[in-house]
């Protein structure tokens, strides 16, 4: 999982990049042009840096409380290859959150500082968490079909132009292909089950259907430009895009195991090519941003305890004389 | 009100809303070090850097490291290095290097005698 297409951004922050050394700013651009990484130390526009902080941070927060809902499921999982096989997707949806936090460090952003943002309430993270899964079945949609969703997004992003986040997403994209095959192994094995089974799992990706669409983000149409971070090779490729490639690949593996995706308006047009559907419910969307969807409050409460928990682990094997610098890459 | 959750055990810790609560700090290095982790796949490979882990004592980083980094494939050795120990150069400084690619008398493709051994073949030195 799960850096999602929509990144929350507060608009007051933005920085004036006008206000940047024109020398600099050009050389900067230039070697992103060249298509070569910028590193941690180099100079950057504070704009890109605080952008970058903003959509790593939210992705590792992702991350770390996307392993909440399917990590509920891990006592009641049938059977004990499935069993191993969610711990080991949790553990690393947790992985990620590591490494991404790390990413967001190198550019000066403390784990600490961006861990207290979240269990505080203050940072997003990626609305698709903060929908209840209610039965097995949920942890076959969310592994198959949001693990896909955050595929698209996290390939992407990993041709961007930070290297550390490169870096940090080459390592997790691979990790992300176990995560998609093991969705859609329970999948495939609910939907050609028994009636009952079959049942679950449609019951289930009825539910996840809008939050599935949600999850790229509002139409470009909708929302603000976004060439700056597109020339900087922070966003990668527009919301529309993404959502169109993830229905070409994953629409024809839902129908072919006789599963009806829950919206009558969607199909590809000939003409264009193009994927047409039903608009999700977008104040929906940004209701759930605000906190007032169905787990919010529980996703902050159960991640803050899980923090106020270790507090005494992490005191008593604190060193006095450890020094924290920032990491290297 | 307290969190009811659908998972009874998350119930059961009658967990107030975090925005009910006063603001959580973790304090500056809660989180403690951090440190870079060297990774060797195969005897004979080197070993390459593969990212960080934040921990209170190499010992411990090297626990972490090994679940964080050697989970999946093949691993057969792991290094721990703390990052203060790092010595790591500007990239700023990189143009110091800039005319390396170019000094061919330090490449073997930086000699060619082919063209004269040829040249010598064909003249009347050559007996
Ligand atoms: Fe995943
Ligand atoms: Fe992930």
């Amino acid at each position: 999982m799960y850096g999602g297409g929509y990144i929350h951004d507060d608009q007051k922050k933005k920085t004036d990049i006008t206000a940047e050394d024109p020398a600099l700013l050009a050389e900067f651009e230039a070697r992103i042009a060249r298509g070569e990484k910028i590193e941690p130390r180099d100079w950057m526009p504070a704009e890109y840096r605080r952008q970058l902080i903003r959509m790593i941070e939210q992705h590792a927060h992702s991350e770390i409380i996307g392993a909440l809902p399917e990590g509920t499921w891990i006592t009641r999982a049938p059977g004990f290859r499935r069993k191993l096989a969610l711990m080991a997707k949790v553990q690393d949806e947790v992985g990620h959150a590591q490494l991404l936090y790390s990413a967001a460090e190198t550019l000066g952003k403390s784990r600490e500082d961006m861990i207290n943002d979240l269990i505080n309430g203050k940072s997003k993270y990626s609305n698709v968490f903060n929908y209840p899964s209610k039965t097995w079945a949920d942890v076959a949609v969310i592994g198959f079909l949001i693990d896909a969703a955050a595929i698209v997004n996290q390939v992407a992003n990993s041709k961007g132009s930070y290297g550390p986040y490169c870096r940090a997403l080459e390592r997790i994209c691979y990790e992300e292909s176990f995560h998609l095959k093991q969705g859609h192994s329970i999948f495939v094995y609910l939907a050609t089950g028994t009636p009952t089974q079959r049942a679950m799992v449609q019951d289930a990706l009825n539910r996840w259907w809008q939050p599935i669409m949600h999850f790229f983000g509002p139409s470009d149409k909708m929302s603000q430009h976004t060439e700056t971070l597109m020339r900087w090779k922070v966003k990668m490729a527009s919301n529309d895009d993404m959502r169109q490639q993830f229905l070409n690949m994953y629409v024809p593996k839902i129908r072919e195991v006789g599963i009806v995706i829950p919206d009558p308006n969607l199909r590809k047009n000939p003409e264009t090519n193009m994927w047409e559907f039903t608009e999700p419910d977008w104040n929906e969307f940004y209701e759930v941003i605000k906190g007032n969807g169905p787990c919010n409050a529980e996703r902050l409460a159960v991640r803050r305890a899980a923090e106020d928990n270790g507090a005494w682990v992490r005191a008593a094997l604190r060193k006095a004389d450890q020094h924290y610098v920032t990491p290297l890459a | 009100m307290k969190i009811k959750s659908l998972d009874p055990r998350v119930s059961r810790l009658e967990l107030d809303a975090v925005d009910k609560q006063p603001d959580a700090v973790l304090k500056p290095e809660e989180h403690w070090e951090t440190y870079q982790v060297f990774h060797q796949r195969k005897r004979g490979e080197k070993h390459s850097s593969v990212g960080i882990v934040h921990a209170p004592s190499a010992e411990m980083a090297l626990v972490f490291a090994k679940e964080q980094y050697g989970r999946r494939g093949e691993t057969v050795n792991m290094w721990i290095v703390n990052t203060r120990d790092v010595l790591a150069m500007d990239y700023d400084d990189y143009d110091v290097f800039a005319t390396t690619p170019d000094k061919m008398y330090r490449d073997p493709a930086g000699y060619k005698v082919n063209d004269k051994i040829a040249e010598f073949k064909k003249s009347n030195l050559h007996v």
